[in-house]
């Protein structure tokens, strides 16, 4: 049993000439939130998020038959092959610049830290688990801060399993970018182990061909005192679904998850989130943040975060926002908040989905720019305020044009 | 000579309970290098003058006009009528998340220029004004207001304004809000801008206290949504000694 549950479930459909918004705020004092705390169902076991069924057989999960919990809102008869199918786990083409403290190589299954990051909580999960030969070892280990870009734009239309280690080593400090493009239809396990001390920021770049389909699951541990921030970069893709999760299982440990992603038209952009506090005095931010546009331009965030019963100061709040550019599409938002001591610093979550505001559109007009190049300011420097959390110009350049070039398409 | 008319401006504004009239018949000329100051009680309809001239969606126009050297400016966009020569310092400055200060400024010039700025130059020029104005260089790299206090938001736009070098400057209340410093050092901003490119301005204030600072030539004051009454600098003084009463309901009667 918790001690006090809140879950709110906000899914909006907004269109511009509906004018729909939902916002939704929690605040951080216990007696807020457990007296939010209505919703618990005696006929549903009460199950915490981490404690979820996770195995890394594919046989031990049932078939998919898209009404789960953690399907319902993805199409899965678009990514059958990846749920049911026999897998290519052999290595494929990696694209990186050797440099000091940063070593990449091919390991076998047997590797030591392999499952020490996390353990597949889903039958895509487990079947990229069973089926992978090689894991893409990523080892960064140098004190001075490095940064590391992972091309991989040649993993072929084939169904394909994937399993990569990130291991930032105690005092490390680095960024690696996992720059994904080309063709895919893959499932992919990405374990990430954050020693003490260390500073991570890991970016995943989701810029895959029109028809493309990708689902990953990521899962954090992050140590003592160490600083982690994960950033889900999704832009194409026919369906892509990047689900983090991270566990900030020592005390001091810092984790932020944030994300950016621009769904088009017919276009499935998904992440399902969670964030545990399972030490005391560690402190999360959750922060994502979407655009869409064109008809069927789809996207779903869930957020979880559960404060486990030892995690007492922990200073936690997640938050998604959507902006949604054209009739036709759809944005989902889903924050969960569980909350299981009250000796907390804050908790807290929020979620928006609307249009454009016609505020900023009329300021920046009123100072001779036009409409069309406004706009583009707008939803550029919308989607950018998450990126600017980075603190890496390159990247923030690179990202800005992917942002341009998604707008240029315009609404089709 | 430039010349901003207004003749006979009746503008409504859209709300929630529908379509509610503000300005009944406003007429106005502001010559290129005049200072005019339209003053007035809060709901005069000083506010909605500014935003029916700058173009606002929220207003509509229900008869008159507006024009900029005999050019229909009702007939113009938002974006049309800042490339004119007209500039609006908006009392509540918006916040744009992620866009850079001075990403915005340059786009903005480039805009009304029709052509980028010569890149060495412009950095200069930005760079002075911000010091003139006593805006520290970060503001350049931080977002468009956002995280700015009050007194900050109406630098920013005047550094706007020193920058963009609009014929016509309405300025919606840049006093409110500012300490007796700010205050000061936003009036020399407007005064410089003057100074270099003789532009005409529409001060728009509640207080009197601004005109300390910034010269009107011309003092008209607004009541029920239109002008009341008009007059010179003496006009001003005496509404600083008497307030708005005399021109109210109560007052009349």
């Amino acid at each position: 049993m918790t001690d006090s549950t809140e879950n709110t479930e906000i899914t909006s459909l907004a269109t511009p000439s509906g004018d729909t918004a939902v916002e939704v705020t929690g605040t951080g004092t216990r007696a807020a939130i457990i007296s939010d705390a209505t919703t618990r169902h005696a006929a549903v076991p009460v199950q915490t998020r981490n404690a979820r069924f996770t195995s890394t057989e594919v046989a031990d999960f049932p078939a998919v038959t898209g009404r789960e919990g953690n399907w319902k809102l993805t199409p899965v008869d678009r990514i059958r092959e990846l749920l049911d199918g026999a897998l290519d786990g052999t290595a494929y083409p990696v694209v990186a610049e050797p440099s000091p403290g940063v070593d990449v190589r091919w390991v076998d299954r047997t590797d030591a830290r392999i499952g020490l990051g996390g353990i597949p909580e889903d039958r895509a999960s487990a079947n990229a688990w069973s089926g992978f030969g090689a894991a893409l070892a990523i080892t960064l280990s140098g004190e001075e801060h490095t940064e590391l870009t992972v091309a991989r734009s040649e993993f072929g239309s084939a169904p394909r399993a994937a399993h990569t280690i990130v291991e930032a080593k105690p005092f490390s400090d680095s960024l690696v970018v996992l720059d994904n493009s080309g063709p895919a239809l893959l499932v992919e396990n990405v374990e990430i182990l954050v020693g003490d001390g260390a500073k991570l920021t890991l970016v995943t770049v989701q810029d895959f061909d029109g028809d493309a389909r990708y689902l990953a699951n990521h899962f954090a541990r992050v140590g003592r005192d160490a600083t982690f921030k994960h950033v889900v970069v999704s832009l194409g893709g026919s369906v892509v679904r990047v689900n983090p999760s991270a566990t900030l299982a020592e005390p001091g440990a810092d984790g932020e998850l944030l994300g950016v992603y621009f769904a088009d038209a017919g276009q499935h952009l998904e992440q399902q989130v969670f964030l545990f506090h399972q030490a005391a005095n560690t402190r999360g931010r959750v922060n994502y943040k979407g655009a869409l546009q064109g008809q069927g331009a789809r996207s779903v965030w869930i957020g979880d975060v559960l404060i486990g019963p030892d995690a007492s100061a922990t200073d936690s709040y997640e938050q998604n926002r959507n902006l949604v550019l054209t009739d036709g599409t759809r944005a989902d938002s889903i924050p969960n908040l569980e909350i299981e001591t009250g000796d907390i610093l804050g908790a807290g979550h929020a979620s928006a989905t609307g249009r454009f505001d016609d505020e900023q559109l009329f300021y920046l007009q009123s100072r001779g720019i036009p409409e069309a190049e406004a706009r583009r300011l707008v939803v550029r420097g919308f989607l950018l305020d998450v990126i600017q959390r980075i603190g890496s110009a390159d990247l923030e350049a690179r990202l800005g044009a992917a942002i341009e070039a998604e707008l240029a398409g315009g609404p089709r | 000579m430039s010349t901003l008319t207004i003749s006979d401006l009746q503008v409504s504004v859209e709300t929630d309970q529908g379509s509610k009239p503000i300005l009944r018949g406003v007429d106005l000329t502001i010559n290129e290098g005049e200072i005019h100051a339209i003053m007035g009680p809060n709901g005069s309809g000083k506010s909605t003058l500014a935003y029916a001239i700058a173009g606002h969606p929220k207003y509509t126009v229900d008869g008159g006009s507006i024009t900029l050297d005999g050019e229909d400016v009702l007939a113009m966009s938002v974006d049309e009528r800042a490339r004119a020569g007209l500039f609006l310092a908006m009392q509540y400055p918006v916040e744009i998340p992620g866009v850079t200060n001075s990403n915005f400024l340059r786009t903005a010039k480039t805009a009304i220029d029709g052509e980028a700025p010569a890149i060495r130059g412009w950095i200069k020029d930005v760079r002075s004004s911000m010091e003139r104005l006593r805006m520290d260089s970060s503001f350049a790299e931080r977002n468009v207001n956002e995280g700015f206090s009050g007194g900050e938001k109406k630098r920013n736009e005047i550094l706007q304004l020193e920058l963009l070098k609009p014929r016509f400057a309405v300025l919606d209340e840049t006093d409110s809000g500012l300490d007796v410093d700010a205050l000061k050092i936003v009036s020399e901003g407007v005064n410089r801008a003057k100074e270099t490119t003789g532009l005409g301005i529409m001060l728009i204030t509640h207080y009197t206290r601004i005109l300390r600072y910034i010269q009107p030539d011309f003092v008209h004051v607004f009541v029920a949504g239109r002008i009341a009454e008009q007059g010179g600098r003496e006009l001003a003084d005496r509404l600083e000694e008497e307030g708005y009463d005399r021109f109210l309901p109560s007052g009349v009667a």
